[in-house]
């Protein structure tokens, strides 16, 4: 029997069910019983059960697109900090399209310490920290815009189901978004006050990621903003 | 800061060897599950301390000096002689020791010897005082790890005692001019033995006086002092892995059993 | 030295406490914006913060391990935090309660999830009164939890002892002092198990058994209240 119901809240080491289930993402198993392994939410499809955590790093996973910055250079690439606790490499042949030439070329001038880039996580195991790449639409330098942070945990919930919660803030505010699954999120528009409003908006749903009607609450919360000016 | 350390590379067919061989009850050495290895007390050794001990735990190999001095006593105990107890893990001792201060390992094992002789108040501090509240004797045990193959503690806590049974107290006079040492001497005023036992558990088969190879393969240890009546007077359980309560009362009880053992084996009839 | 009487005429000890009552608990989570996971706590008269980072990369890279995440513990006293002030400098206590701090905790930590990195627990002690340890532990596990690091179960710590010949649970720092014997544990409710035991002073086997089995009654006491602050930080809107 499942000792919760859906998207009740549940800690560490809560007993959350007990029987022939499957453990799912942040619960363990011991003998027949399922318990919690994080703060968050519990919620079950069939017969696994798992909960949506509050809190939680970034683990890069192949394909994520992910917004990282430059934090050193090697020999032939980039490492760059994507907010995980392993630094993702950028091989320098990925971005100039052919084999680096340490002789002729110099990485700084193309990618320096500093610069934000937004990547794709091509390759990550146990054993070697992540690959970079950043050739692809949509990918590459980040020359403007500002970057708002949030719990990696929540980018699901700031998508939203068929990216409702996304598409909501890019109507309401006109800004173009685009969203790291390691919790950073570039926001870049022609108007300063839309960009603020949506910085709070964010906010909000890092804030109450965890709460129902969510979406309804943002909308609102925009429209009545933009219309009190 | 305390970090998780770095895990000794044991040989899986060496790994796999030990947990099969515990399945059934046995060790690497031969042992069963509760048994100690052959233990060695060489007395006197260093002549130049008050008193000494060499202690032989299989080849683990631990030698205490006992120092006697004089100093000021503890502010809050201005009657009592005072105590102080000091490891060290000389690099000798194991390939993996560097020299430099005393690291988390060493220190936890002078703490929890410390509070075996001084829970039991082993040594009777009231009689090491030369003047009340002004000048009292300092006993200094130095424990010196010679060669590391398991169970440090259960070796040192064992040469500290034996070294304090066989030290002897210099005499000091207090006279017009502050104190003098004079030419005689007096046994170290001990009235208990405590003896420690060390515990280890591998899966959830329980051990005593591991060796080094089978505290590597072990997720943690239990440490009990008892006095010479079954009483507990120190406790430290280590490493990261778990008990649970049965496992330490059980733990326990063995412990009793096995110090009344061995302070008979090493003390004769006490 | 005074002849301080520990427990009067009526069962009652120097700060009114009966003897199977724990000092007044106050426990605070998320209160540092930089730290992954932070945690205060009060326990009677200890003040004690946590802070939590990780897992992150490991600093220097040599003392990552290859199938876990290495755990760094400093358990650490502020100068003022003692009756008389306490050099700076880490002493030989606080080496060796870092230690049984971090291996109390890494048991409930899912450290394999997280090769070649590092989960760091930085606490400060600043006042304390006697079983610092313990409610060090009760306030890192829920620093743990809050930065979403995988958890078995969190860890709840308490302390019981001796004074006067009699049991008595979570001593304060005058009743350590002047007492008989002080253990205390730390346990994981959920499965039932034990993660730091230490003793000292003197217990016959009776006595033991009996103060073993108070310190897991109060660490139950105490597991509710971590549970009571973490929900209370998440309560809907």
């Amino acid at each position: 029997m499942i000792m919760f119901e859906k998207r009740q809240l549940v800690l560490p080491g809560d007993l959350i069910a007990k029987g022939d289930y499957i453990a799912g993402e942040n619960v363990y198993k011991v003998k027949d019983k399922l318990y919690a392994q994080k703060i968050g939410l519990i919620d079950f499809d069939g017969k696994k059960v798992y909960i949506i955590p509050l809190k939680g790093r970034y683990i890069p996973k192949v394909g994520d697109i992910v917004i990282g910055q430059i934090t050193d250079i090697g020999v032939g690439s980039w490492i760059v900090d994507i907010n995980s606790p392993y630094s993702a490499t950028l091989l320098a042949s990925d971005v100039t399209g052919k084999p680096f030439s340490p002789k002729t070329e110099s990485l700084t001038k193309i990618l320096n310490i500093g610069d934000v880039i937004i990547g794709k996580i091509t390759a990550f195991d146990r054993t070697k920290n992540p690959s970079l790449t950043v050739k692809g639409p949509g990918l590459g330098k980040v020359s403007d815009g500002i970057i708002v942070d949030i719990t990696p945990t929540k980018i699901p919930r700031l998508i939203g189901k068929r990216s409702s919660m996304l598409n909501t803030l890019k109507e309401e505010t006109g800004c173009d978004i685009v969203v790291g699954q390691n919790g950073k999120i570039l926001i870049r528009g022609k108007n300063f006050k839309m960009v603020e409003l949506l910085v709070k908006a964010i906010r909000m749903v890092d804030e109450q990621a965890h709460t129902t009607g969510l979406t309804d609450r943002v909308k609102a919360f925009l429209s009545s903003s933009i219309k009190g000016g | 800061m305390s970090v998780t350390p770095q895990s000794e590379p044991i040989s899986k067919i060496k790994e796999n060897q030990v947990l099969k061989l515990l399945a059934s009850g046995k060790r690497l050495d031969g042992r069963s599950l509760l048994d100690y290895r052959s233990i060695k007390v060489e007395v006197g050794v260093i002549d130049k301390a008050e008193g000494s001990a060499m202690v032989s735990l299989g080849n683990t190999k631990v030698l205490v000096g006992v120092k006697v001095e004089t100093g000021k006593p503890y502010p809050d105990l201005p009657n009592q002689g005072a105590l102080t107890v000091n490891a060290e893990f000389v690099p000798l001792a194991h390939r993996y020791f560097e020299p430099g201060p005393p690291d988390e390992n060493s220190i936890e094992l002078a703490r929890v010897v410390d509070r075996g002789i001084r829970g039991s108040e082993s040594i009777d501090l009231r009689k090491l005082v030369i003047g009340e509240g002004s000048t009292v004797y300092v006993v200094f045990i130095d424990i010196y790890i010679l060669n590391h193959d398991g169970n440090l503690i259960d070796a040192s806590a064992l040469a500290s005692v034996v070294a304090l049974l066989n030290s002897k107290v210099p005499v000091y006079r207090v006279d017009e001019n502050g104190i003098k040492k004079v030419d005689e001497y007096f046994p170290m005023p001990m009235v208990d033995c405590p003896i420690t036992i060390t515990a280890a558990k591998i899966n959830d088969k329980i051990i005593v006086d591991p060796t080094l190879d089978e505290e590597n393969i072990s997720t943690a240890k239990l440490t009990i002092t008892l006095t010479k009546n079954g009483n507990i007077c120190a406790m430290q359980k280590s490493g990261t892995g778990t008990f649970t309560i049965d496992e330490i009362t059980n733990i326990q009880k063995i412990a009793r059993e096995k110090s009344y053992e061995i302070r008979k084996k090493v003390f004769g009839e006490e | 030295m005074t002849n301080k009487k520990l427990i009067d005429e009526n069962g009652l000890r120097i700060d009114g406490r009966r003897l199977d009552e724990i000092r007044p608990i106050k426990l605070e989570v998320g209160l540092l914006s930089n730290a992954d996971g932070s945690a205060y706590i009060e326990h009677g008269r200890n003040k004690i913060i946590v802070a939590v980072y990780g897992p992150r990369e490991t600093q220097p890279k040599h003392i990552g391990l290859v199938d876990r995440a290495v755990v760094r513990c400093r358990y650490h006293m502020a100068p003022f935090s003692t009756d008389e002030r306490k050099s700076p400098a880490p002493s030989r206590r606080e080496i060796e309660i870092s230690k049984v701090i971090r291996e109390a905790l890494e048991p409930a930590i899912f450290t394999e999830y997280f090769p070649r990195s590092m989960i760091d627990i930085f606490i400060e002690v600043l006042q304390s009164d006697g079983g610092s340890r313990c409610a060090a532990i009760t306030a890192a596990s829920l620093a743990l939890a809050d930065a979403g690091i995988p958890l078995r179960d969190l860890v709840a710590a308490c302390a019981v002892g001796k004074i006067e010949g009699k049991l008595a649970l979570d001593l304060s720092d005058i009743e350590d002092k002047l007492g008989e014997a002080d253990m205390p544990i730390a346990y994981m409710p959920s499965l039932g198990r034990i993660s730091l035991l230490q003793m000292d002073g003197v217990f016959s086997e009776e006595e033991f058994i009996k103060a073993l089995n108070m310190a897991k009654d109060a660490c139950l006491r105490i597991y509710e209240l971590q549970k009571q602050c973490l929900k209370s930080r998440y309560v809907s809107i």
